[in-house]
Order: C-alpha cells, then structure tokens, then sequence
C-alpha cells in the first residue's frame, strides 16, 4: 500500500487493516445490538446456577453460622480468605491496564480496557463477600465502618483489618467510577445506534445527554486523566494494605517486609492471565480478532511472565531469608512448606506459578491462543494455590508443636468458592450482552487519521 | 403554528482535518459562541475552538485535600478525643498508622470530584439539547464532525452565518431549531 509506512508499523498492528470510524463503531455496537445468540442464554443460565448455588450456600451459613466451613483453631483463616485475596488480586490487572497503560500511553490497552475494568468490578464484588461472610456475625458487618452508634465505640484505626476496609470500599468505588466514565461516550453511541425504544430510554439516560462536544470531551479527557492518576497509587496500596493484613502479623511465613511488593506482583500476575482467560474466548465468539490482534495477547503474555518473574523473586526471598534472618521459626516454617503435610499443594504452586509459565519465552507459545488459553488458566490456578499455601501452613503449624493442626476446606467452602465464580461469570455475561465490551471511542481515537492529529497536536505541544 | 425558535446553524464535515480547518477559519470571522460535535476528543478543535484550560484539576485537587484532611482529622478525633484507647503506651495520635487510611480517603474524594466536577463542568446530565433535532448529529457518534455556530453569538445573523459554513466545504448544513 504506502511506501513509507512509519517506523512503528514494525510491529504488528493494534487493529486490524481497513477499519474506519464507522467499521469499527458498527462492528463493536453490534455485539450488543445484536440478537442474543443462542449460546449466551445457555451460558448464562449455568452461570446463574452457580449464583444460585452460592445463594443456598450463604442462607445456609447464615442460619448455622461460620462452622459449616473448616476454619477452626488454629487455622482461623482457610478457603474464605485465600478467596478473598485471589479475587482481589483478580481486579488488579484490569486497573493496570486501564490506568496506568493509559499514563504511559500504551495504545493497544485501547481494545481491552473495558473488559478488564468491568473484570475488575466484577472481582471485587466476589472478593468483597468473603470478609464479610466469615464475619461470625456477618449481619454487623457495618460495624467496621466509623459512623456514630449508641454502643458509643469506634473502629481501630491502627488495625490493618480496618485499614483494607477503606481501601478495599475505595478501590470498588473508583474502579467503577472509572468505569463508568469510559462508558458514557459509548453509551451515547449505542443511544444513537440502537432501534429498540427501550434501549434508546436505557442508554439515554445512562450517556446523561452526552453530545461529544469539544467542551465535553475536553473536560472529560482531563478528568479521565486526573482518574488514571489516582487510580494508579490506589491499585499499589490495595493490595500492599491486604498484604499488611498477614505481615503485620507474628506468624513465621507472613511476617516479612517483601509481602506488599510481593502481594502487588502476583495480584497483576494473577490478573493478566485472568484477562487472557477472558479475552481469548471472547475474541473467538464474537469474531473481534481485529480489535483484540494477536499482539495484544503476546503483550499480555510478556506482562505475565515478566510479573511471574518477580512473584518467583519473593518465593525465593522468602526462602532466602527463612534462612539468613537465623529465625529457627521461619526456617521450619519453609521446609514444612516445602516437605510437610501440604507439600503437594506447595509444589503444584511451584510448578503453576513459576515453572510453566516459562513457556511464554518461547515466541511460538506467545503467538498460539490455545496454549496461551491454557497457560492462563494454570496461573489462575497456581495463584490461588499461593494464597492458599500462604494461609494455611503459616498458621497451621506456627510455634508450639502441642497448638498444631491440620485444615481441609468443606464442601460449603467448595461451593461457595464455585458459587462466586458463577456470579462473576453471571455480571460478565450480563456485561457482555448490554454493554460494549471494547471501548468505542478509544478505538476510533487510535485509527491511523486520529492517530496523526493526536501525534501532530504532540509535537506542537511539545 | 408559532415558528420554532433557532439555537444555531450546524455544518457537518465528512472529516476531521475539514472540521478542524472550519473551526479555526469560524474563530479568525470572529464567530465565538460556538462548538464542535466529534466521535472522539480531538485536541486541535479544542484550540481552534479557543478555549480556557479544564478545570477539572483544581477541583481534584480541592477534592484530595478534603479528602486527606478530612481522612486524617476523622482518625485523629476518634482516636485521640472520642474513643482514645491505651494500645500498649503507644500514642492516641499514633499517625504513622493513620497514613493508609488518610491516603484512601484522599484517593476517594479526588476521584469523586473528578467525576462530579467534569459531569457538573460538562452540564450533564442534560436530557436534551437542541443540537439533537438534527436527524443526522446521530452520526455525531459514529464517524462525522459537526459544528455549530450559535445564535447567542454576537455576529450571528442567519443567512450571513449559513452562508459562511456553506463556505467552509461541508457535506451539510442545518438550521438548529431550538
């Protein structure tokens, strides 16, 4: 075609050939506009049986009470928070890649930032019910909140327990805040495009008139921008303030001061391969090759094995320091990981986290979307195997050998776990068929024409 | 039937770079009351258009340092004056451990008057606008470019102003009816 296509170019594209304005709104649009596909209904309807299963599961531990699950002393803490921490971690990739991608300008976020925010939404909605349901009486939940009572008493600022609930109230709420924000210009679009009344009553009045004036957008990309900013400090406390959950604790294992920088890692890596676990189904459904290109999966791959490289660092920090600190406490506590009673459940984190992942240096496994398929499922795997680990041995056996014991989650723990990935499959179904799943105008504003305005008006700045 | 009252005249532009060239050929005629529709923000209409900075940033910042004070002073009162608890001989205004949650509420109120400030800004939510009664500013979301020239401006005269836009090479031009 052009002779002297620019030095980017190099790499492959981040949209597919010949896609203008209108294509790309029409071709995105139609997903939503479309008839629902027989599949979806399908889908969705297994999904909503997983959530009604976590329903009966909840009714049930609220009229037994936390001893259905099988926490007990002096493993306290088991299935429900290692659920927790997962799904939080979950949510992380999708503030990475729409906040800070967006401050460094990495364009090709453009086309799975959507989806990656509402993954995030969605996550810690299902996160946001474990602390909660392992409360022995989850129905004064609201007690962790500072408001003034008639029992005259306040929360303990100086516990990092409080400390997560502001941030974990903080993080759903500016994640769904950015979220929405995205989504205004695109609900107008649908608003405009969408023949059915209804629609066109929903979307008005969730676009809020928006019209694309200059003035709008003008302030809408200085807010957007002031959102990413904030965003990108939240996503690195969230996870440092879970992490400070367990290490501002004695127990061998989680007292350490690699954990926030460590928590951090593995919440990005755990949330890459969940957006993969995503993204690559969903291209192959709704024939979005196009908008999510093969690129986007090979750089989301290199995201996850160079975050899975870090998360392999503080494996062997702790190790390391199990054993330079001297402590004797710490020093059981790793072989007992590694050789005790739940060495099959710390070797196949070993193998999930660290060992397969090493595939992804090979450019053949990046460029094949089954095996990336397959690789992200496995780290999602290991990275609840982590948690688990991380939990269970430390407490299990901590420094008196006459307060040992051993821990197995129950049934209800099982389901309950089984019954939240259905309610986030549910919200993602729901999202996919209402909602446009790539962001419209963040796409339109990367086609080669918008690209070089933006570029030009760079320069000029510059 | 009473004749419908005129908001402004709205060219429509097949491109960018012809809306861009419009914007700035309206503002050098002197037309200042007016603005450009586009499927996705494009900086050069802003200039050409010629307008302040955002003011969203102050009120993020105003929002952060409500935020932080209000974050810090909360633990503080409950802490230190309504609730204090001798934790071990620690101080009541132990502050290095009221930093995360300080930090939290600055993050959360910034981020709310980030939202509310630009939605506030923008005057949405506005259910309808004039610009609206157009039947093809639909494609205002799609892949064309709009503009249009107000009658609040102090130069508008109807068939001067719609003349001038016709000038401008558009594929359009409509009356806007207010």
């Amino acid at each position: 075609m052009t002779p002297d296509l620019p030095a980017r170019s190099a790499q492959a594209p981040i949209i597919g050939p010949g896609h203008t304005s209108a294509t790309v709104t029409d071709q995105i649009s139609a997903v939503v506009l479309m008839k629902t596909p027989r599949w979806w209904f399908f889908a969705f309807g297994v999904s909503f049986l997983l959530v009604m299963m976590l329903m009966y599961a909840l009714a049930y531990l609220f009229t037994k009470g936390v001893g259905i699950f099988g926490v007990n002393v002096p493993v306290g803490w088991g299935w429900d928070i290692t659920n927790f921490v997962w799904w939080i971690g979950i949510g992380h990739a999708g503030t990475l890649i729409s906040a800070i991608l967006l401050l460094l300008r990495q364009d090709w976020r453009n086309s799975i930032n959507r989806f990656a925010e509402a993954m995030t939404l969605f996550a810690v909605a299902c996160a946001g019910i474990y602390p909660l349901i392992h409360l022995g009486r989850p129905w004064v939940f609201y007690w962790l909140f500072p408001y003034p009572n008639s029992m005259g008493i306040w929360p303990q600022f100086r516990s990092p327990l409080v400390w997560d609930v502001f941030a974990v109230s903080t993080y759903a709420t500016i994640s769904m805040l950015f979220w929405f924000v995205g989504l205004i210009p695109d609900l107008a679009t649908l608003r405009d495009r969408t023949t059915n009344k209804m629609g066109r009553i929903v979307y008005g009045i969730l676009a809020m008139g928006w019209r694309g004036s200059a003035k709008h957008w003008h302030n809408y990309e200085a807010a957007y921008l002031m959102l990413a900013g904030l965003a990108t400090p939240l996503v690195v406390s969230v996870h440092s303030v879970v992490s400070f959950d367990f290490a501002s604790g004695i127990i061998p294992g989680w007292h350490t001061t690699i954990f926030p920088p460590y928590f951090v890692a593995g919440a990005i890596y755990s949330g890459f391969a969940m957006v993969l676990t995503l993204a690559i189904p969903l291209r192959a459904l709704f024939k979005l090759e196009d908008f999510i290109t093969d690129r986007h999966l090979q750089n989301m791959a290199k995201v996850m094995l160079a975050t899975g490289l870090i998360v392999a660092y503080g494996y062997a920090m702790e190790i390391f320091m199990a054993w330079y600190s001297g402590n004797r406490f710490e020093e059981f506590m790793v072989k007992n990981r590694m050789l005790g009673p739940y060495m099959f459940q710390y070797w196949s984190l070993i193998a999930c986290n660290i060992l397969i992942p090493q595939l992804l240096w090979l450019k053949k496994v990046r460029s094949s979307a089954p095996i990336l398929f397959v690789i992200a499922i496995v780290v999602n795997v290991g990275m609840w195997l982590e948690r688990y680990v991380i939990i269970v041995t430390s407490l299990h056996r901590d420094f008196l050998p006459s307060s040992w014991g051993m821990y197995s989650g129950t049934v209800w723990d099982k389901v309950t776990f089984l019954g939240t990935i259905g309610l986030f499959l549910s919200l993602m179904f729901l999202f996919i068929r209402f909602l446009p799943v790539i962001s419209i105008f963040e796409m339109r504003a990367i086609l080669p024409e918008a690209k070089k305005l933006a570029d030009e008006a760079e320069e000029e700045g510059a | 039937m009473k004749e419908p009252r005129l908001y402004g005249i709205m060219a429509e532009f097949a491109t960018a770079t012809d809306l861009i060239a419009a914007a700035e050929k309206s503002r050098s005629a002197g037309y200042r009351r007016m603005d450009a529709y586009t499927p996705y923000p494009i900086e050069q209409v802003w200039e050409a258009i010629g307008h302040h900075r955002s003011r969203v940033p102050l009120l993020v910042l105003i929002g952060g340092i409500i935020g932080c004070v209000g974050g810090y002073g909360l633990q503080y009162w409950v802490s230190a004056v309504e609730y204090p608890l001798d934790i071990g001989g620690r101080p009541y205004n132990s502050w290095p451990a009221f930093i995360p949650v300080t930090f939290e509420c600055t993050i959360l109120v910034a981020g709310l008057f980030a939202v509310i400030g630009m939605l506030a800004l923008n005057g949405l939510p506005t259910p309808h606008h004039p610009v609206f009664n157009v039947p093809r500013f639909a494609l205002a979301s799609r892949d064309r470019y709009f503009l249009c020239i107000e009658r609040r401006d102090r130069k508008f005269d109807r068939a001067g102003v719609r003349a001038f836009l016709e000038g401008l090479g558009p594929t359009e031009v409509w009356d806007v009816e207010d």
